[in-house]
């Protein structure tokens, strides 16, 4: 079993950035077992095509722009993630998109994708997500954390950090 | 008749961009080039301590990371005249080599060989013939039969599949795709290969900046790579030597695969050696620094104006006053103010953003027009590589000759070295710049070696921060051109900071004096055989690399209605 979690958005671009931030903050929380690679992506998806090739699961987290509340969560996989691709909700998506395409043409897809996302505020400039969003931003976490034990990886928090940072 | 088409990606990898063209019997007339993301990271340096710039820069692109990690060090630098260890300039060299080479050798073949290269029609090929025809060139291992019945079986496994994915809306079948079905397999078959090998490229990068795509060893004043011979967890000599085992294999595509596709292709499409010179006064950098001042380099750059090779007026150091002092960047179709009337120096330059709608004679872009000595000029590989012709490098000279030989070979006729002003010019420049690129790879790891084994292990000289003001550029020749960071530091906080990067010197919008920039002036004239699907504008615009998927809104003029059709 090998799992990749890997965060995706432009951290200049406050709410933007959650996906990034996210991961970040798994990693700190959480004691990461081998069989899982944490990726701060950014906006460079084509550059981590390697570490996602081949994977069991592919996890990603990202802003998700549906309408709905600030900081609502939305959870997509599989096939819902196809849709999620031809309708363009996220602006990274064209760069995933191209990802996993490409891996799918040289038959190395994740088994699984799933994608996790917030809701954002503001894409306005600022290295710092919005009140709203940072609040929810445990609730991310945790959802992450759920769908790795839920693949069988289950983290142990290593207790260096509490919930709000 | 006249038909406006307007191009505008949705991706965000280097924000977004919008290119208009009017189109009137069968030609492009007039262009507009439009940056439509406000890049205001500017204005989030201001104030911070500039040991942490480049942390942040490297945030502003998601292809272009390391390259603005490694401007924004060298400006601060540069600010404080501060000297960098000579083994950080050579592990910085490398790093830069490698994501160069990675950086090329994705766009040629997964961003925008699919402009010249018809996929679909590769499943019509016979591979016999293909791997027949490919091995009279090059004797890359990978070029048999049995390689190409394989890649045209996965193909057919994919198109099978339903699930294009990026192919799905290419241009199959367009008129203006030429490549026969077997050379279409063949390059399908080095477009999956090259996704192996840009991966060695990466590794390199992965192992020298300790992880991608956000590289974390620079710092304002060398690098953070502690070297030891024996030890673990730092720059070893195994590690090194791991290095040196990647660094071959791509030497070997770059020289038998990648210079071989683009002379292929350059031969098919030779009439685009006539189409997409654009603006024809080059600027580029020198780059690979070897000594600690930044005043020896191993790649030449300077400014070649109207296209005149024998006008070449070098860089010749860090801090270099005849750059330094000759950049400019114009507001007046931007959608910005200033303080003040005319363009601002990047010291002096202003981040005051001023939205109006895209006003054709007016305010369209978010991107400033940048100007060297008042002139518009293009940057990039090509201007790179005829800078490295024009001062004599000897091994550019060598490969730009060996590839003229190719081309002439496959095209039966001579092609001399004014093809490289075109639009399949700088597909053909670049590939050149990432064969010098393995060169100066494979020559700062052996400096590196050499120093070291020398008994000089220092890679980081601590900087000191005076009180009052002081300002500096760095200048880092990137895969996509001149890049230049401009900081300004008073009592150890950036009080303006201004990057002026490859793409606004390409896509800038018209200037003060309303000269239209590199992209725009490319692309009059340029074919278009059906406005609802511009390939050819695409091809021209791809050629300067924009690293950008786009999305195409067709225009009718009279009613403005837009149809949008998608576009790799």
């Amino acid at each position: 079993m090998r799992a990749v979690v890997l965060g995706v958005g432009n951290i200049l671009l406050s709410d933007e950035g959650i996906g990034v931030h996210a991961v970040n903050s798994l990693a700190a929380r959480y004691s990461i077992p081998a069989e899982v690679e944490v990726i701060d992506g950014g906006t460079s998806a084509m550059d981590c095509l390697d570490r996602i090739a081949g994977s069991d699961l592919l996890l990603i987290a990202d802003c998700v722009r549906s309408g709905r509340e600030p900081g609502a969560l939305v959870r997509l996989a599989d096939g819902d993630l196809q849709a999620f691709f031809r309708t363009r909700i996220s602006p990274h998506q064209v760069g995933l998109s191209d990802v996993l395409a490409t891996l799918a043409l040289h038959g190395i897809s994740p088994a699984r994708t799933v994608l996790v996302g917030a809701e954002p505020k503001s894409l306005g400039l600022g290295l710092e997500p919005t009140p709203e969003l940072l609040a929810q931003l445990p609730a991310l976490v945790g959802a992450l954390a759920a769908e790795l034990a839920a693949a069988g990886l289950r983290l142990e928090p290593n207790g260096f950090c509490n919930a709000a940072e | 008749m006249s038909t406006r088409i307007t191009i505008d990606p949705i991706t965000r990898i280097e924000g977004h961009l919008r290119v208009d063209a009017e189109i009137t019997g069968g030609k492009v007339t007039r262009a507009w080039s439009s940056g439509q993301m406000w890049r205001g990271v500017e204005l989030i340096l201001l104030g911070r301590d500039p040991r942490d710039a480049w942390t942040i820069t490297q945030r502003i692109c998601g292809v272009c990371t390391t390259v603005h990690a490694i401007a924004s060090v060298r400006a601060v630098e540069n600010a404080l005249q501060l000297e960098v260890p000579r083994n950080a300039q050579f592990i910085r060299n490398m790093i830069v080599a490698a994501h160069a080479i990675h950086d090329h050798i994705v766009h040629f073949y997964h961003l925008s060989a699919l402009d010249f290269v018809d996929v679909v029609s590769a499943l019509k090929a016979d591979p016999v013939k293909a791997a027949a025809w490919i091995e009279l060139y090059s004797d890359w291992p990978l070029n048999g039969k049995e390689v190409m019945k394989q890649t045209q079986e996965r193909l057919k496994t994919f198109v099978g599949s339903g699930q294009l994915g990026p192919f799905t809306n290419g241009y199959w079948g367009h008129p203006a795709m030429k490549l026969t079905p077997e050379i279409n397999l063949v390059a399908v078959a080095h477009y999956l290969q090259a996704l192996d090998v840009q991966r060695q490229a990466n590794k390199i990068v992965t192992i020298l900046g300790s992880k991608t795509p956000h590289i974390q060893n620079l710092a304002v004043g060398g690098v953070s790579n502690p070297i030891a011979v024996d030890s673990q967890s730092v720059l070893t000599v195994d590690r090194l030597m791991a290095i040196k085992t990647q660094i071959d294999k791509l030497a070997d595509f770059v020289n038998k695969v990648y210079l071989i596709d683009v002379a292929a292709v350059g031969s098919v499409y030779a009439d685009w050696t006539g189409y997409g010179a654009g603006v024809m006064n080059y600027l580029s950098a020198p780059d690979f620094p070897i000594d600690t001042k930044g005043t020896e380099f191993m790649y030449p750059g300077g400014y070649i104006p109207g296209g005149d090779l024998a006008k070449y007026q070098p860089i010749k150091s860090f801090g270099d006053d005849f750059l330094g002092k000759g950049v400019e960047e114009s507001v007046k179709h931007s959608w910005y103010s200033y303080s003040k009337a005319g363009a601002l120096h990047p010291y002096k330059g202003e981040t005051t953003p001023q939205y109006t709608d895209f006003q054709d004679e007016g305010k369209y872009s978010w991107l400033k027009a940048p100007t060297f000595y008042g002139k518009r000029a293009q940057v990039g590989p090509l201007a790179s590589v005829l800078s490295a012709v024009a001062a004599g490098h000897q091994p550019t000279i060598g490969i730009v000759n060996k590839l003229l030989e190719t081309v002439s070979a496959l095209a039966g006729t001579k092609i001399g070295v004014s093809a490289l002003h075109s639009t399949i010019g700088r597909h053909a420049a670049r590939a050149v710049r990432c064969a010098v690129m393995v060169d100066l790879l494979q020559a700062n790891w052996q400096k590196l070696i050499d120093n070291i084994a020398e008994g000089d292990f220092a890679t980081y000289n601590k900087p000191v921060f005076p009180k009052g003001e002081v300002m500096g550029f760095g200048f880092h020749e990137a895969p996509r051109g001149l890049l230049s960071h401009w900081i300004v530091i008073r009592d150890g906080k950036i009080a303006n900071y201004q990057c002026v990067v490859p793409s606004t010197w390409n896509a800038g919008p018209r200037s003060e004096d309303d000269a239209p920039g590199p992209y725009e002036a490319s692309l009059v004239d340029n074919p278009v055989a059906d406005p609802e699907k511009p390939l050819e504008v695409l091809r021209t615009i791809h050629s300067f690399d924009p690293c950008i998927a786009c999305a195409v809104h067709v225009h009718d003029q009279d009613t403005r209605q837009a149809v949008r059709v998608r576009a790799l």
